[in-house]
């Protein structure tokens, strides 16, 4: 019943998507990494180090958890959390960088950049830095960084440098510009940790890669829990790293339906989103081709998300790819639904969700009762929502 | 044969460099960029480098972006920029312009709509920063159907393999990128530079041109004993970020005929 599925092909391409569209600089630096990654890939002493580091330092597996009063709530289907947002520093973008910054050490390169837009892959690539002692600088929109102050300090008490762009919208299209110029740059000494299945070869694969650890543990936990795997996987899409990592180990499942949330912000019609699946159209940007939120001339608009991790204009090339074989579904979900879910999982799970998981729960929420109560739907909780904890006061009329 | 390969056959015979000045369509306004084109080439350019603004220049550095920004915010885009080339060309049938932007505004437009219009305008080559080689097979086929020079980017960090796979596609000219760094930065090593040159022009078998980092007449010589042309972009745009709206033209006049002077000074010929 499996169905084989092996992309990228060999030069990084999803059908269409993907690929390394980069200025010539990078290209020495992306063929270097991919030997190193194909090498890291083949260990066993990596692959076993990798492991025990997400065992014990990050904390995994993460726990799938039943929740039951929301489900009973919605009356329908029965909703099960992926807790990633258990993991240390409270994400799943944690995974990635141990996996990145055990290359980079593997690669000699003292020196670590990475782009921001909550600030939870900042924090991660900070937090990896300072565990294995390596110089970190952290690229992020001063539109974010007002939005998101607190993990701008957890990012300095870790001891990283935070890079404020004025450039362009001053969101995290604009940092993975900045990060990209730094890199140029300083090839020789820096290792890019990306952080999410976007940029070029190899990145989407390589990111793709140590997140779904996510979805190998599901595939794992879900029949001790309710003696099957789900009806279908949930997880929220921006650049879409935690919905790759969950999806993934499920593409080979024919019967488990694929389901990505993408940010429809104060509503598709408005213009003000950050749905590039759902209303963009294909073109290249950050170095691979994939769906893109453009004008007409093929400038890529400004987005907008009450979730600054899903604010932006592009979308990890596989998910183009899953989207036009209809593997996945691709849907979408607007602010004031993604804060109804957000305040709903507070109240009657105990659990406060990262604004931009909520979108996923919000999509199950709107799914669920359209199920019968046998149905079974795995949600992503990619990340939890303290840091969100100004923005939504803001939403309520509270100032801290 | 085409308007490039003209003007470094000539240099060839004459024993002259080239200077190839870069300005972005559309800065410091859509009106001026015509008359910035002409003043360029009475100011000595031998081919004209034209930036296509885009939102996300990933390969500029800060002065650049703020020329993409402008030029932007006075609302050029592709199609503008044709109309911007056609208008130059009624005056001049001579000298090459070679358009150097980003992928995502020519997948936009589409490829064949854009080679097509890019030939009936009188545009001569294209450069396209995040198009390398092994992902526009396809656009420099078309180009070349066009009787287009596809112009490629070459780095210090090329290796043999990377510049023999330019070589297969380059035509027109191959730009050697002289530093590690974005446009406009300031560590350019002339020796490293020189070091490379011969090796380029022996693999790709086309004129080197050689740009990023370039800001004075002096630099220019020296970089020009062994390159076929110089580029310079970024030290141009902050001249007319620092003009009056009505001393741009003579500030980059100035500015360009010292760069002139600088390149000819090293030929020992008086153009």
């Amino acid at each position: 019943m499996n169905i084989p599925y092996n992309l990228p092909d060999a030069s990084g391409h999803f059908g269409p998507y993907g690929g390394v569209f980069v200025a010539e600089t990078l290209i020495t630096a992306l063929d270097e990494l991919k030997r190193a990654y194909a090498e890291a890939r083949r260990d066993p002493a990596f692959q076993a180090e990798l492991e025990y580091e997400l065992e014990h330092y990050v904390g995994r597996p993460s726990p799938v958890y039943h929740a039951r009063r929301w489900s009973d709530a919605l009356g329908g289907a029965q909703i099960y959390l992926k807790r990633e947002d258990l993991n240390h520093t409270g994400a799943h973008k944690i995974n990635n960088c141990v996996g990145q910054a055990m290359l980079a050490r593997r690669m000699g390169k003292p020196r670590i950049i990475a782009e921001t837009g909550a600030g939870q892959h900042g924090v991660a690539a900070a937090t990896v830095a300072a565990r294995y002692g390596m110089e970190c600088v952290v690229y992020m929109g001063s539109e974010d960084i007002r939005r998101q102050a607190a993990n701008v300090y957890r990012m300095k008490l870790l001891g990283a440098s935070v890079v404020s762009v004025e450039s362009g919208s001053r969101t995290l299209k604009d940092a993975l510009n900045e990060a990209m110029r730094d890199w140029v740059t300083n090839v020789s000494n820096t290792f890019y940790i990306i952080g999410t299945v976007a940029g070029p070869h190899p990145y989407p694969m390589m990111v793709r890669d140590f997140q779904s650890v996510i979805g190998r543990e599901s595939i794992l936990q879900m029949p001790k829990h309710c003696g099957r795997q789900p009806d279908a996987v949930i997880a929220c899409v921006g650049g879409g790293s935690n919905a790759m990592g969950i999806f993934y180990p499920y593409i080979p499942f024919p019967d488990v339906r694929l389901i990505g949330v993408e940010a429809a912000g104060d509503g598709i019609e408005t213009g003000r989103h950050a749905a590039s699946l759902t209303a963009g159209r294909p073109g290249v940007l950050h170095g691979n081709r994939t769906y893109l939120l453009q004008n007409e001339d093929g400038q890529i608009l400004e987005t907008h998300s009450i979730s600054a991790g899903l604010d932006y204009p592009g979308v990890g090339p596989e998910h183009a790819w899953l989207k036009d074989s209809g593997r996945a579904e691709y849907v979408c979900i607007d602010d004031a639904e993604a804060l109804d879910a957000f305040h709903k999982l507070c109240r009657l799970e105990g659990i406060i969700p990262a604004l931009e998981s909520s979108h996923a729960l919000a999509y199950a929420a709107r799914l669920a009762p359209t199920l019968s109560r046998n149905k079974v739907l795995l949600v992503n909780l990619s990340g939890r929502g303290d840091k969100d904890m100004h923005t939504v006061a803001e939403k309520s009329g509270i100032s801290f | 044969m085409s308007r490039i390969r003209i003007i470094f056959e000539r240099l060839r015979a004459q024993g002259g460099k080239a200077l190839i000045p870069f300005i972005t369509a559309g800065d410091p306004s859509p009106a001026l960029t015509v008359p910035l084109m002409h003043t360029l080439v009475d100011a000595g350019a031998d081919i004209i480098e034209l930036g296509v603004p885009f939102s996300d220049p990933m390969a500029d550095g800060p002065t650049i972006q703020r020329a993409s920004e402008r030029a932007l915010a006075n609302g050029i885009g592709l199609r503008q920029v044709f109309g911007q080339v056609a208008h130059f060309r009624e005056k001049n049938r001579d000298t090459p312009i070679v358009l150097m932007g980003y992928a995502n505004p020519i997948e936009s437009m589409g490829m064949d709509a854009f080679v097509d219009a890019a030939a009936k305008s009188g545009v001569d080559g294209v450069l396209v920063v995040d198009y390398p080689p092994e992902e526009s097979e396809k656009f420099t086929a078309t180009m070349k159907a066009g009787a287009i020079d596809p112009i490629f980017l070459l780095a210090p960090t090329s290796t043999p393999e990377r510049i023999a796979r330019v070589a297969a596609q380059a035509s027109g000219y191959v730009y050697y990128v002289s530093l590690k760094g974005v446009t406009g930065a300031t560590a350019l090593d002339i020796g490293a530079v020189a070091a490379r040159i011969p090796e380029i022009r022996a693999a790709t078998g086309v004129p080197v041109g050689v740009g990023f980092g370039i800001r004075d007449a002096a630099t220019a010589g020296e970089v020009s004993k062994t390159a076929d042309a110089v580029v310079v972009g970024s030290r141009i745009i902050e001249e007319i970020e620092l003009s009056a709206p009505d001393e741009v033209l003579s500030r980059v006049r100035a500015l360009v005929a010292g760069l002139r002077e600088g390149i000819d000074a090293v030929a020992g010929k008086a153009r």
